[in-house]
């Protein structure tokens, strides 16, 4: 949403690009709200295996997703380079881990091209559309897509 | 200049319900033939200023009402009328009405047309009936309007000097308006006077910068006068001067001029140029001649409200600013013992002076966190103060003579506990009235005073708040409820039960031993709410009782809802917090008292009892140190009367935690209660000891049908 309506005012808009198993992935920039190290979680009982657990960020409850368990990525390692990224999302303050965080990227609006689509088994609606700069590609993704709507708010615990 | 008079709203409806309440409070106190002036003062100022304020917002269906419930109250003011039980109670109805019409405006829900009306009508009943009713009934009324009236016959008029506040028009005030109304009170000469005003240069527009003087003349009280300017009260400069006889040369001025004139002022210089009128100012700057009846019955009046002002300095803060306080102070906390840790790890000499300093910052700390708990603290009374109205008109319809005696309202305790608490009790004192106080006869025939005695009483111990509701009356019926209970199969029929545990079955849901179910109580919903929203609380309620004696509920309640006394438990690397009040005991289980039930679990006996056992690393899927229930320890939690045994591996520490809710940026999860942090800035989970039951059930019974099915 709010990354879609910042294309709509500006012909730039800043991204956070990160490492995530091998791939550059792209955040807007004003969802981000700090970048931390890594930290022990507290696990949630009857939750999904990606989200790790919550950790406490200056006081406040804060729960912390695996992109790469989300994603079906091979192996999930954490070591003093993992990071991670504190988002705000709508009105929630979320974490997810990553393998790095690399740069802060301009993109102009015909730099971006739309998601292709992928058939019906791949769900590309997190996906902003890829952006191309220095002739490297970059996953744009729609924070607010990828966590509240579609997922935080409906997760259904194991039964 | 357009004003948003919706931005007020809020603050008149506050007030207004505030207002209410004391007026209530005073018609409580108001008893037949009392003339105590400043209770009819206060109620006659609370309808006056809704009065005032439903007609500024438009909301004319308030503004009509009490614009007649002010009238008849200002002949109760002015002694045309005396106080009758009758008169007390059309006012207390006025007074609910009134409530819910502000009420129903507020939400912008149609209010019964039907019922105002009635009422009204009613109202004007009354006023209609005022030649008769003080003649017959009360001779003492009589004298009381001659008194008035020889006080007044020498006074012909007022002079008026008004000099609004700056502000009065940003806060939706009118000046004309009120100008207008010093019409309705007799013929009257209205200067401007514009000496305030500044150059053109310096011009606010939104700046009352205009003053006013009026001479109004006829035989008005100066109450009269005053009420007029009520509703600016303390926004505006106000001087009143009684003069002699000028009838004739008032009478032959031009009814109203409001045109900008040279300052003609009546009124002496120096004193107009004060800010704000101050009692004292008031007579000096008045011109001797009648200065001294106007000023003498004025000065106490102001001097009354400005006490009034000063004992309620108090200011209305949003709850989220002290949440926000609460948690950075939380935080604090969390950061102080944090360093206490990493102190207590150095070692030197340095080192002791540093944990010396930081003993210090602790008990700093502490006292901070419960100076800024206090500021969520409100005194009970909030909540008791219903209870005399509630008392009189239960007692009232039931035929029961009932003294309420209240003892510490003024203990304090969190506004949301407060909030929670309100309902409970009502019930209880209820339940009091109804099936605890005898009737008069009974109780005299048992040797008690006619008078059935209720008591509140609230006070502080240990870290909680205690409120208990003891009445002198019959006392629970040990062996009605006991035939009950059998009856309905919630007791064996052999089965014999210690007197906390009779008392207790009172609070299964939809238990009731009344023989006649009335429309106060009896129907068996109740005390199984009271109890389910007092443990929702984190409170615990108990019972005592004394056949022919009467009897005392008590409930411990919780100072506050964002803390909570925990005990610390670990099952593997991971560590959660029990509220304390849902753990009975803790202790290790023998293997001998252990049994498996088929297709139900484990149980363990514990002295007459089965409970069952929920191992807590397999309800939660973590890896513990021991699955032997021998290394382990077994706590004893309770939730909604049922029982069950918590397996843990050890138990650490007890502590008050502060409460952080998952829901803010997660989601609410069934079996914990919220989350907190721990001295070493890790976060903790607060298990809910009902969800985790239920979690636990549901999953035996999916097991039982895992088991069915193979």
């Amino acid at each position: 949403m709010r990354a879609t309506a910042i294309l709509a005012e500006a012909d730039t808009q800043q991204f956070l690009t990160f490492k995530l198993a091998g791939e550059e992935y792209g955040v807007g920039i004003l969802s981000v709200q700090e970048i931390r190290g890594w930290s022990a979680v507290t696990a949630i009982p009857h939750s999904p295996a990606w989200l790790l657990g919550v950790i406490n960020l200056r006081g406040a409850v804060v729960p912390i997703i695996d992109l790469r368990i989300k994603f079906n990525f091979a192996k999930a390692e954490y070591n003093e380079f993992t990071v991670v990224i504190i988002l705000n999302v709508g009105a929630r303050v979320v974490g997810i881990v990553v393998d790095g965080v690399s740069d802060v990227i301009t993109l102009a609006s015909d730099q971006i091209k739309p998601a292709p689509s992928l058939g019906n088994n791949t769900d590309t609606s997190h996906i902003i559309g890829f952006g191309t700069l220095d002739d490297r590609m970059r996953i744009l993704m729609d924070v607010e897509r990828l966590m509240a709507g579609a997922d935080l708010g409906s997760i259904k615990s194991p039964q | 200049m357009t004003l948003d008079l919706a931005q007020f709203h809020d603050t008149f409806f506050e007030e207004s319900f505030e207002a209410l309440d004391s007026m209530e409070a005073a018609l409580l106190k108001l008893s037949a033939g009392d003339v105590d002036a400043e209770l009819i003062n206060t109620i006659f100022r609370v309808a006056h200023s809704i009065k005032g304020g439903s007609a500024t917002f438009g909301f004319t269906d308030v503004a009509a009402f009490t614009h007649t419930l002010e009238t008849l109250l200002d002949q109760l003011r002015a002694g045309k009328r005396q106080v009758s039980p009758g008169l007390v109670d059309v006012l207390l109805r006025s007074c609910d009405l009134m409530r819910e019409m502000l009420e129903a405006t507020k939400q912008k829900q149609p209010m019964d047309k039907g019922r105002v009306a009635t009422l009204h009508g009613e109202i004007e009943t009354i006023m209609k009936s005022a030649g008769s009713e003080p003649a017959g009934k009360s001779a003492a009324a009589a004298p009381a309007p001659v008194v008035m009236l020889s006080g007044e016959s020498e006074r012909s008029g007022w002079r008026i000097h008004f000099v609004p506040g700056s502000k009065l028009l940003r806060n939706g005030n009118d000046p004309l308006r009120i100008l207008r109304e010093l019409h309705t009170l007799g013929p009257c000469v209205i200067r401007v006077d514009a000496k305030y005003v500044p150059p053109l240069a310096d011009l606010d527009a939104e700046e009352c910068r205009l003053a006013w003087n009026a001479e109004l003349s006829g035989d008005i009280h100066e109450d009269q006068v005053r009420a007029v300017f009520d509703w600016v009260e303390g926004e505006c400069e106000l001087m009143l001067e009684a003069f002699g006889p000028v009838k004739a040369k008032v009478s032959t001025a031009a009814p109203a001029v409001v045109a900008p004139e040279v300052p003609p002022a009546p009124v002496a210089a120096p004193a107009a140029a004060t800010p704000t009128a101050t009692p004292t100012a008031t007579p000096t700057a008045a011109p001797a001649a009648a200065a001294v009846s106007a000023a003498a019955p004025a000065a106490p009046v102001e001097a009354a409200r400005a006490t009034n002002a000063g004992e309620g300095g108090s200011i209305r803060v949003s709850i989220e600013k002290i949440d926000e306080l609460l948690n950075s102070v939380g935080e604090l906390v969390i950061t102080q013992s944090v360093l206490s840790q990493l102190a207590a790890a150095i070692e030197g000499r340095e080192a002791e002076e540093l944990r010396s300093a930081l003993g210090q910052l602790e008990r700093h700390m502490r006292s901070l966190q419960e100076s800024v708990m206090r500021v969520r603290m409100l005194p009970i009374s909030f909540v008791f103060n219903r209870f005399p109205r509630l008392v009189r008109d239960l007692g009232q319809r039931l035929g029961k003579k009932i003294e309420l005696r209240v003892v510490g309202d003024q203990t304090e305790l969190d506004k949301t506990v407060l909030e929670k608490i309100g309902d409970p009790l009502v019930h209880l004192v209820r339940n009091s009235i109804d099936h605890g106080i005898e009737s008069p006869e009974v109780r005299l025939a048992a040797g008690k005073s006619a008078h059935g005695l209720i008591e509140l009483n609230a006070y502080h111990k240990g870290g909680n708040v205690i409120v208990e509701v003891t009445d002198d009356g019959g006392g629970l019926k040990r062996d009605k409820i006991l035939a009950k209970a059998r009856e309905r199969g919630l007791v064996g029929p052999d089965e014999e039960l210690s007197e906390e545990r009779v008392y207790n079955l009172i609070f299964a849901p939809g238990f009731s031993t009344a023989d006649v179910v009335s429309d106060v109580s009896g129907r068996g919903v109740g005390m199984d709410v009271v109890k389910r929203n007092i443990n929702e609380l984190g409170g615990h309620v108990q019972i005592h009782s004394t056949p022919g004696k009467g009897s005392m509920v008590r409930i411990r309640l919780p100072l506050t809802l964002a803390i909570l006394d925990g005990q610390l438990a670990r099952v593997g690397n991971e560590v959660y917090v029990v509220p304390i009040v849902s753990i009975v005991e803790t202790m290790q289980v023998r293997s001998e008292l252990v049994n498996s039930i088929a297709s139900k679990g484990e149980v363990f006996r514990l002295r007459d009892e089965y409970l069952p056992i929920v191992r807590l690393y397999d309800l939660f899927g973590i890896e513990p140190d021991h699955t032997e229930l021998l290394d382990g320890l077994m706590m004893i939690v309770e939730a909604d009367g049922k029982r069950v045994g918590l397996f843990v591996d050890e138990l650490m520490s007890q502590q008050q935690v502060v409460i952080k809710s998952l829901e803010t940026n997660f989601r609410p999860v069934t079996g914990l209660a919220g989350a907190t942090m721990l001295g070493d800035g890790r976060v903790a989970l607060i298990l809910d000891i009902p969800g985790v039951i239920t979690r636990f059930q549901s999953k035996e019974t999916r097991r039982d049908a895992a088991q069915r099915a193979a």
